[in-house]
């Protein structure tokens, strides 16, 4: 018995971190099971990263880690330590919205717009190692991430034209 | 002569593209979704679920649970005595469970605690005894087995509803036709899934009155709800719609969540908050009925409807929900498309020990909708007809009455017919293509708002305020609910149109029932037409407002006075002009502060017999749809290259948003035709028989993906409806109906093999080609419909049969009704 309450005590005591979120150092303490998504949502304050499922099935919940697109809610936010994350908060440049942002808004990339910071975190990833992908390429990237509103051909459009945005400024 | 300014003719915001006004914040990730929204002091709820389909509560021990360190509260079904239902009629669902549970899934008790981490392991100390009861897996079943009953209440045994309608005498019509066909459909059940799970927030605002925060469509009919369960005035709740993740019908009903958490707020005098799993979300459900059909359908030598007897039964799940009027929709809306001079539905539906199913995008209308089209198909193979020209030599006129007395209005369904097989290269394909390719057409309909409301009353549908200040700024408030199809953007567009400036200058402030007028919700495809109606009224009453003060200023009448680019001038005399900031002011300066209502109630509808009520509405739009297939022979495999759409929409507001909408209803009519199921299975005996959802997961539930869609090819038809603003119809349910159909009879072109049955699996179509190879009948579906003891028909003439709209007695209409037709 005692060993129990031991391991649910110590499951209580919070955890330290330090991480960098959209290129600012942030430090945070939260209850040592918490995922990624939960420590962005609920102790950061960052709730512009959706939750659908938190099992991995729905892609709602994407964010770039060291660049790449992981599923906030399959990440421990311990394994976070001195890591950079990026969120959908972070994808604006000031005041200015980022150029898959204009699109998503611009082509009716989003509907009721919950699917939408996901997307697009996955999109800036796929355009960051592919500036030039086939519609088949967005198709594949994007495959993990469900829309029920758009029929993501709105989606497809709108990353395209971000992808050719992103090119002509370079 | 008037002296109201003219009305628009030509626009300067409606039918151009435009990014739509929530659109930045949603980009953004800035929207506040429910499960966004964090208060001070807040409390997390969870609720324990019944793991068992049918039984009697014995009793509850909660004391562990309420001692179980960070748990506030623990609530049950004594907390909660009086049931409640979106229906009036169908008042049976209690936010927790009495003293019965009637699906795995139905909440029984709820704990309110620190956080989700402490509630959750608090109920696993909740303690309850169960009495199993035998349970009802089918509407076969219920009506085999009318006890134990699911409810007390209900036409008979488990039987909810049960009805039947006669327009003309369709024996008769039947008995004279060239060919009757008879076919049989069932269509699965599915669910909205919705990206975003079902959350709420409720609290005690500063002036002592209680606050939700909530995912729902329905504000309105969740407030009413609410002051019910919880016993207190209307007045002193406030309901505020947050945007929506997806509704698609799933947040419709009032949801057991929200009263616990109303009730919890209530009771501690803290915030406290809700969201549901993603496996919580599957129970609450409230979904495509699964339903099986009869068609008996008669056509003459042309393959012309003469007369057509459809049966349906509904497999209703645990309560009623929104169940009496799914049951109507599995027939009202079917002689809409194509004339059909008599027309007879009965349609019963069962409770069964499952989920409760409710409204979902096409509300009771695609599983018909499926038979019908399907059966088209079957005709026209038969009668050797090309089935597109089929369905364009009988489609339904504008400005007609339908047998069952519907009153259709504008009507582009024949242009969306030949725009579709234009565009679709249909001539060219149809029993045309190599063995494995194929296409498949199918058409549809559907309501612009349900022509009365859920409960009966005579006050408007759709309430909207206009507030002007001399900063330039216009307020527009209306309860309408916006769940991503665009309604606010709607609302700025027909009101910045009206008053002429620019959409940026609205701020839409919705869906809240502490400040909005009354909108009635976001279901029926209503939003566009009502609350759209009403912002006209009201805007067309600002409008004389101001002109009635510039008119002076500028030299002209008021009734010359016009709106336009942030500009009013005078018609005859453009040169004299002033900003629209200016009127504002000049006006404030004669008239006082500046505002205006509008409001808006449907046509009173042709029909007067008892239950003539559902099915009516303003406007109907219409859809033509092809779908191209592949199959592969041999594994059954289903690929969808191409879907070529043309939706009658009246008008486009939006074009961005109006193209959205329609390849999102066909994406989610596709994904419904080829795997979406919500079904269940049940365990073994040893492990309680219970009836289990087989996929409560997105993982299991089946829906297609970014890799799976095809791409989608949309024609939008404009034939404006004087009933609807502007002429714009709706665009959010319709173009999901046809596609179902158009995919089934593309299978049957491409290898000449029958699924009558949704969804339409590679391992169904595999099965009928093994028929097919066999030499058997090539079809997998239904092959036989239970004796349900449907009620007399009431019985209505047809306009075309000297009928005045009402029920008529005994054999003299009947032999009324075929003298006419005998004569015809």
């Amino acid at each position: 018995m005692n060993s129990v309450t031991e391991r649910v005590v110590a499951v209580r005591q919070n955890v330290h971190l330090r991480l960098s979120v959209n290129g600012e150092p942030v430090e945070v303490s939260f209850a040592p099971y918490k995922t990624l998504l939960e420590v962005l949502r609920e102790d950061l304050g960052l709730t512009g990263t959706k939750h659908g499922c938190e099992l991995g099935e729905c892609g709602a919940c994407a964010v770039r880690l060291d660049g790449e697109a992981v599923l906030a809610c399959l990440v421990l936010a311990q394994d976070c330590e001195g890591r950079e994350i990026q969120t959908i908060e972070g994808l604006a440049r000031g005041n200015a919205l980022h150029p898959l942002q204009a699109a998503f808004a611009d082509c009716g990339g989003s509907q009721c717009g919950y699917c939408s910071p996901g997307m697009q975190m996955t999109a800036a990833a796929l355009l960051e190692r592919n500036p030039d992908p086939t519609r088949q390429e967005i198709r594949e990237a994007l495959a993990g991430n469900l829309c029920r509103c758009t029929g993501y051909e709105q989606i497809f459009e709108a990353v395209e034209r971000a992808a050719g945005e992103l090119r002509a400024a370079k | 002569m008037s002296k109201r300014p003219p009305e628009k003719t030509r626009f300067d915001v409606v039918g151009k593209p435009r990014r739509r006004v929530d659109g930045r914040a949603k980009a953004l990730g800035q929207l506040r979704f429910a499960d966004d929204l964090v208060e001070p002091r807040m409390l997390h709820t969870r609720l324990l679920r019944s793991p068992l389909p049918h039984a009697i509560i014995e009793s509850i021990d909660v004391s562990r649970a309420e001692k179980h360190p960070g748990v506030h509260l623990v609530l049950t079904g004594k907390d909660f005595p009086i049931p409640y239902g979106i229906m009036p009629v169908s008042l049976d669902e209690n936010a927790l469970a009495l003293e019965r549970v009637r699906f795995v899934g139905d909440p029984v008790a709820a704990v309110v605690a620190k956080d989700e981490q402490t509630a959750s392991e608090a109920l696993d100390l909740i303690e309850v005894k169960y009495r199993p009861l035998p349970t009802v897996g089918s509407p076969e079943e219920g009506l085999a087995n009318p006890e134990p009953r699911i409810h007390d209440y209900g036409e008979q045994g488990n039987i909810h509803r049960n009805q039947s309608y006669e327009f003309g005498d369709v024996e008769a019509g039947l008995a004279a036709a060239d060919h009757v066909f008879e076919d049989l459909f069932f269509y699965e059940g599915n669910t909205h899934l919705p990206m975003e799970e079902q959350a709420s927030l409720a609290m005690i605002e500063g002036d002592g009155k209680l606050r939700i925060s909530t995912s729902t469509q329905n504000p309105h009919y969740l407030h009413r709800q609410l002051a019910r369960v919880l016993q207190m005035p209307a007045s002193r709740i406030r309901v505020i719609a947050t945007p929506n993740g997806g509704g698609f019908g799933g947040k419709c009903d009032p949801g057991n969540h929200e009263f616990v958490v109303s009730k919890a707020a209530l009771l501690l005098g803290r915030p406290v908050k809700i969201c549901l799993s993603r496996e919580e979300v599957f129970y609450q459900h409230r979904g495509r009925h699964p339903v099986l059909m009869k068609f008996r359908t008669g056509v003459d030598r042309k393959g012309k409807l003469v007369a057509m007897h459809l049966q349906t039964l509904l497999d209703g799940g645990a309560y009623g929900s929104h169940g009496p009027a799914s049951t109507f929709y599995t027939g009202v809306l079917t002689p809409v498309t194509y004339e059909l001079p008599r027309f007879r539905f009965d349609a019963c539906r069962v409770f069964t020990n499952k989920p409760a199913c409710g409204p979902k995008r096409g509300h009771g209308t695609p599983q018909p909708r499926f038979g019908q089209e399907v059966q088209l198909d079957k005709i026209a193979e038969k009668l050797n007809l090309d089935p597109a020209e089929l369905r364009l030599g009988m489609v339904t006129k504008p400005d007609s009455l339908t047998a069952s007395w519907l009153r259709i209005g504008s009507n582009g369904l024949a242009e969306c017919i030949r725009k579709v097989v234009e565009i679709s290269g249909w001539k060219d394909k149809h029993r045309k293509l190599p063995p494995g390719r194929g296409v498949g057409i199918a058409c549809s309909t559907y309501m612009c708002g349900a022509g009365v409301s859920i409960y009966w009353n005579r006050m408007p549908h759709s309430g909207v305020q206009i507030l002007l200040d001399r900063s330039g700024q216009v307020a527009v408030y209306c309860g309408a609910t916006e769940l991503g199809q665009g309604s606010d953007d709607v609302l700025a567009a027909l009101v910045s149109e009206a008053l002429g400036i620019d959409p940026a200058e609205v701020r839409c402030i919705t869906g809240d029932t502490g400040i909005t007028p009354i909108d009635l919700g976001s279901y029926s495809s209503r939003v566009t037409i009502m609350m759209g109606n009403a912002a006209l009224q009201a805007a067309g009453r600002l409008r004389e407002q101001l002109a009635s003060v510039v008119a002076e200023s500028l030299g002209t009448l008021p009734a010359e006075v016009v709106f336009s680019q942030g500009q009013v001038f005078a018609a005859r005399d453009p040169g004299k002009t002033m900003r629209f900031v200016e009127a504002v002011a000049l006006a404030e300066e004669k008239l006082g502060t500046l505002a205006a209502t509008g409001s808006y109630a449907p046509p009173k509808a042709p029909g007067k017999y008892k239950g003539a009520g559902v099915g009516p509405s303003p406007a109907y739009s219409f859809s033509a749809c092809v779908v191209e297939t592949e199959v592969d022979p041999v594994t059954g495999w289903i690929t969808v290259p191409k879907i070529w759409i043309a939706h009658d929409i009246g008008r486009a507001i939006n074009p961005v948003l109006a193209r959205g909408q329609v390849i999102g209803g066909v994406y989610m009519g596709l994904s419904e035709a080829m795997m979406e199921e919500q079904a269940f299975r049940r365990l073994p005996e040893k492990l309680s028989a219970a009836l289990v959802h087989r996929n409560p997961s997105m993982l299991e539930y089946k829906s297609l993906t970014a890799l799976d869609m095809p791409e989608v090819e949309v024609a939008l038809i404009e034939d404006p409806d004087p009933n609807c603003p502007y002429g714009a119809k709706e665009v959010g349910q319709g173009p999901l109906l046809p596609v179902m159909p158009a995919l089934a009879n593309a299978v049957f072109d491409a290898v000449g093999v029958r699924v009558d049955e949704i969804p339409v699996t590679p391992y169904k179509v595999r099965r009928a080609l093994e028929a097919k190879a066999k030499g058997e009948d090539p079809r997998v579906g239904p092959t036989e419909f239970p004796k349900v003891p449907y009620p007399e028909p009431i019985f209505v003439l047809p306009p075309w049969e000297e009928g005045d709209g009402d029920a008529e007695k005994g054999d003299a209409a009947r032999a009324r009704s075929e003298k006419r037709r005998a004569a015809a």
